[in-house]
């Protein structure tokens, strides 16, 4: 019965979410932010495979994302709409609503295939030299996406929204949001499975002590592949739900501040921690989406009470100035983040009588 | 087409001296404390910004001056103040981590930050509308055939040289240099042996900081439009670089700025100039990918 | 066929001749020592055999297979195991987990096993468990199972490295100045410990010490090399009456 617990829990939580959104009770800007934490947290919990188990500093994980967005995106517009460069739909419309988990995972597997290239270098540098690996290719998958104007260059694609529509048709459900709370799971799931199992835990031994594992069998180079390539299929699945939500992706969303973003969450939450991960992501969503209600009041504060000119408005920038802040200061304060590399269940050791975690 | 070679010679010249600039800022700095200072873009984008608002100053109050008397204060003066802002990034942000003995990723992550607000702040503070940087001297030109240099070009490029010598000279024939290149070595040894190594990790930051302020006079008079992400880009390609050409080595760092601006220069003249970075960056990638030290840097081996 | 044969091994770093024409022989059950003083080389030829370094002449082969360009983690897998100079356990994962991941190269299942969690992945973390804690009983070591390395005495963390050696089940076992850093009680627990495990595995050990005491007790055959060359090689009898190696350690009596 304990065993069932966190699956039946969830079906509960999905259920509830997909019933208030058919009824209206939560509109649809509520929505939204249920699905970018749903996204931040697959990010999220991704990188933190690379950077936070296996101790490796990759400040690049967008352009998996971008990967990911792109090619799930082009496949489904060319399938399945009218488009001006592509033309007519190839398949019926009506058969994009199978098709999409297909789709997804189509940008998810290119994505990881393209991680492959990022891990090769991986296998002889580490530390400051993988860094500008990785932030070089996040540069040149953008300029790539920026000079193939076929799929709209520099101004961006779209056409998603109409899949969605077409989803819709068929079976009036909140496809996105049922598919990135999907996608979530999913994730988490997978990413538990690997680093709980003696296989992944090679990946903390590189960490800890990268010689010794090699001399004591395990096999970095494969184990390097395979973290990178978990991590950047990931990082694709989330880029590929991230273009259906919004219906439109530009090569500006995946750069180096997006980029950062990730790096933000991982290191908010504790390097290590899977946990912290998820933990990191909903707080990282909520405050972001917090600070656009609360900027404005504290602009409207401070011009009450005239310390500012009247003439200067505290505009939404501020956001990223005060994020950046908060991490200087976690750094200084409490630089293992939230969690450390400790999970829920080291925290509160009653849960372990609910789910295993290591 | 001789003359187009030289013509685009000297661009990627005077292009290449910016990077070189940044670049021995990210090195010095890099090489005394193996760390990546991403924040040294931006401060050169701030040692920019405090040029303008120098130069627009005394261009304004002190009116019938000869522009090169602004010119020989505004430089002196953006890079002293430049200096400030880096030391004082030093102080406030790095020193607490080093003294804590804090992972070296800690202070990496706190750097990144550091570059965005200073990124960020600009924006916020000053608003997204551009600078144009004011003109303090009179362009000459010098037209030998179809090739054309402006005096600011060549300075520019003598600059560069001139830092370049004057960097190699500190570091490798001054006790401070010693001191430099000692800490580089074991951080833990140096003070026991009685140098002062938080005067020496300030006075990098003078060095670095000051040189990415005299780029910043510089490309603004070269390129006089400012606005709050010029660094950002540049500071990566500067970075980047610096790693192609051995990073922790000056020389290294100075012919990478170089190599960087040749490659970029030599794109340009034969695809888009949608392409320049994704050239550019792929082929550091590659460089990297041969030879991951960088061209002059040394493989460090394990001893286990 | 022999377990190790090692023939003419030379290493070469730059300009540094740090091993030159090394070779000795394993049949499969000896206790050698390699002893020599500091910077002979001792450590070099571990590192070479155990596939860290590539020579630069010379052949080892192990189990009649050139090992020579292998990778280090193939060359575990054949049934090579080491232990090092300075312990290197992964200190923030418990002794349980570190026992664990020495398996990895035998671990019997893949990522798909692990991530599907088929029943190939479950008996093979099974056996992984069950490898670990018979390791762990047989070195009176289980009560540290869920302890981490950097929290234990320095003596056990010797112990633990070994027990992680042990795991592998390997042929060779190469022992890296073990008593390195011991006090003499953990000393003599640490003599028991490998005379005990030379007796009850079929195993061969080579081991490298500096501590003379253990290497006379234990070994049966020493060689002694000094600037990367070999100077003596014998029983611990011989070698101790051995006037190079004498002068090898405290120097000749000219002044």
């Amino acid at each position: 019965m304990q065993r069932l617990s966190i699956p039946l829990m969830l079906t509960l939580l999905f259920s509830a979410l997909i019933a208030a959104s058919q009824t209206g009770l939560i509109d649809l800007y509520i929505q939204s932010v249920i699905m970018f934490i749903g996204i931040n947290i697959i990010l999220s919990s991704s990188l933190n495979i690379v950077n936070g188990y296996m101790g490796e500093f990759a400040c690049g994980h967008a352009a998996f994302m971008a990967i990911g967005a792109y090619v799930a995106s082009i496949l489904n517009v060319w399938l399945f709409t009218k488009d001006k460069f592509f033309g007519s739909p190839l398949l019926p419309p009506e058969m994009a609503i199978y098709c999409f988990p297909l789709v997804l995972m189509a940008g998810g597997t290119v994505a990881a295939f393209a991680g492959m290239l990022v891990a090769i270098p991986s296998f002889k540098t580490r530390g400051d030299y993988l860094a500008i690996i990785t932030i070089a290719a996040n540069f040149i998958v953008t300029s790539t996406i920026i000079n193939m104007s076929a799929i709209g260059g520099a101004r961006g694609f779209m056409g998603m929204k109409k899949i969605v529509f077409a989803m819709e048709d068929v079976v009036d459900l909140p496809w996105m949001l049922i598919w990135v709370i999907i996608g979530t799971v999913f994730s988490v799931w997978l990413i538990r499975r690997y680093v709980s199992s003696t296989y992944g835990k090679g990946i903390i031994a590189i960490h800890q002590d990268e010689i010794a594992a090699e001399i004591m069998g395990v096999n970095t180079n494969r184990m390097k592949l395979t973290a990178f390539m978990i991590s950047s299929g990931l990082a694709g699945l989330a880029g590929a739900l991230f273009a259906h939500i919004l219906g439109y992706i530009n090569p500006g969303s995946f750069g180096i501040l997006k980029s950062t973003e990730c790096l933000v969450m991982v290191y908010l939450g504790g390097m290590g921690s899977l946990s912290g991960s998820v933990i990191s992501a909903i707080l990282f969503t909520l405050l972001l989406e917090g600070l656009r209600f609360v900027i404005p009041w504290i602009d409207a504060g401070l011009h009450w009470l005239n310390l500012i000119p009247d003439a200067y408005e505290i505009s939404q920038v501020w956001k990223w100035v005060i994020i950046p802040l908060i991490l200087v200061l976690l750094m200084q304060f409490r630089p293992e983040g939230i969690m450390g590399n400790k999970e829920l269940s080291d925290i509160f050791p009653r849960l372990r009588k609910w789910y295993q975690f290591k | 087409m001789l003359e187009s070679i030289i013509q685009n010679l000297f661009n990627a010249l005077q292009w290449g001296s910016f990077y070189s600039l940044i670049a021995l800022g990210y090195t010095l700095v890099y090489g005394v404390l193996t760390l990546i200072n991403f924040a040294h873009g931006d401060i050169f984008m701030v040692g920019a910004y405090i040029a303008f608002f120098l130069a627009t100053f005394f261009l304004g109050s002190l009116q019938g001056i000869p522009g090169w008397v602004t010119l020989t204060i505004t430089i002196p003066l953006t890079m002293v103040l430049t200096a400030c802002v880096g030391v004082a990034l030093e102080r406030i942000a790095y020193r607490p981590l080093r003294r804590k003995g804090a992972n070296r990723l800690y202070v990496v992550i706190t750097a990144l930050m550091c570059g965005l607000i200073l990124e960020n702040g600009n924006l916020a503070l000053l608003g997204a509308s551009r600078k144009s940087f004011p003109e303090m001297i009179d362009k000459v030109v010098y037209t030998i055939g179809s090739v054309s240099l402006t005096n600011l070009k060549i300075a520019v490029i003598v600059s560069a040289v001139l830092v370049f010598i004057l960097l190699q000279f500190i570091v490798t024939q001054t006790r401070i240099g010693m001191a430099m290149r000692a800490i580089s070595y074991d951080k833990f040894a140096v003070p026991l042996m009685g140098i002062p190594i938080d005067a020496v990790i300030v006075f990098t930051f003078v060095l670095g900081s000051s040189m990415a302020g005299l780029a910043g006079v510089l490309y603004s008079m070269s390129y006089p439009i400012l606005d709050p992400y010029m660094g950002a880009l540049i500071g990566w390609k500067a970075f980047i670089a610096a790693v192609v050409g051995g990073i922790g080595d000056i020389r290294g760092a100075f012919l990478g700025g170089f190599l960087l601006g040749f490659v970029e220069i030599l794109v340009v003249a034969f695809f888009p100039s949608t392409f320049r970075d994704l050239i550019a960056f792929s082929i550091l990638l590659v460089i990297l990918i041969y030879k991951p030290t960088g061209l002059f840097g040394v493989a460090k081996t394990t001893k286990i | 066929m022999a377990l190790l044969e090692i023939s003419g091994l030379t290493q070469n770093f730059g300009g540094l001749c740090a091993l030159s024409d090394f070779s000795i022989r394993f049949n499969g059950d000896e206790l050698t020592g390699l002893i020599g003083p500091n910077g002979a080389g001792k450590t070099t030829v571990f590192n070479l055999t155990s596939g860290f370094y590539t020579p630069s002449a010379g052949d080892i082969r192990f189990k009649g297979r050139s090992i020579v360009g292998l990778r280090p983690h193939q060359i575990t897998g054949m049934g090579v195991a080491r232990t090092f100079q300075n312990i290197r356990l992964w200190n923030d994962m418990s002794v349980l987990d570190n026992i664990r991941i020495s398996q990895h190269y035998s671990m019997g299942y893949s990522l798909w096993d692990a991530l599907m969690r088929t029943a190939v992945h479950g008996r093979g973390e099974q056996r992984i468990d069950r490898t670990a804690m018979e390791i762990l009983e047989s070195l009176n070591l289980s009560h540290y199972a869920a302890e981490l390395p950097r929290n234990l005495p320095y003596g056990i963390q010797r112990k633990v490295e070994i027990a992680r050696a042990l795991s592998i089940k390997p042929s060779l076992l190469l022992l890296d100045e073990p008593a390195a850093g011991l006090n003499s009680a953990d000393i003599q627990g640490l003599i028991q410990l490998i005379q005990w495990i030379h007796d009850t595995f079929d195993i061969a050990i080579w081991m490298i010490e500096h501590q003379m005491a253990v290497v006379m007790k234990l070994c049966s055959w020493i060689k002694v090399i000094d600037f990367g060359v070999t100077i003596a090689e014998g029983t611990p009898g011989e070698i101790q009456n051995n006037p190079d190696v004498i002068k090898a350690y405290l120097g000749d009596d000219t002044i």
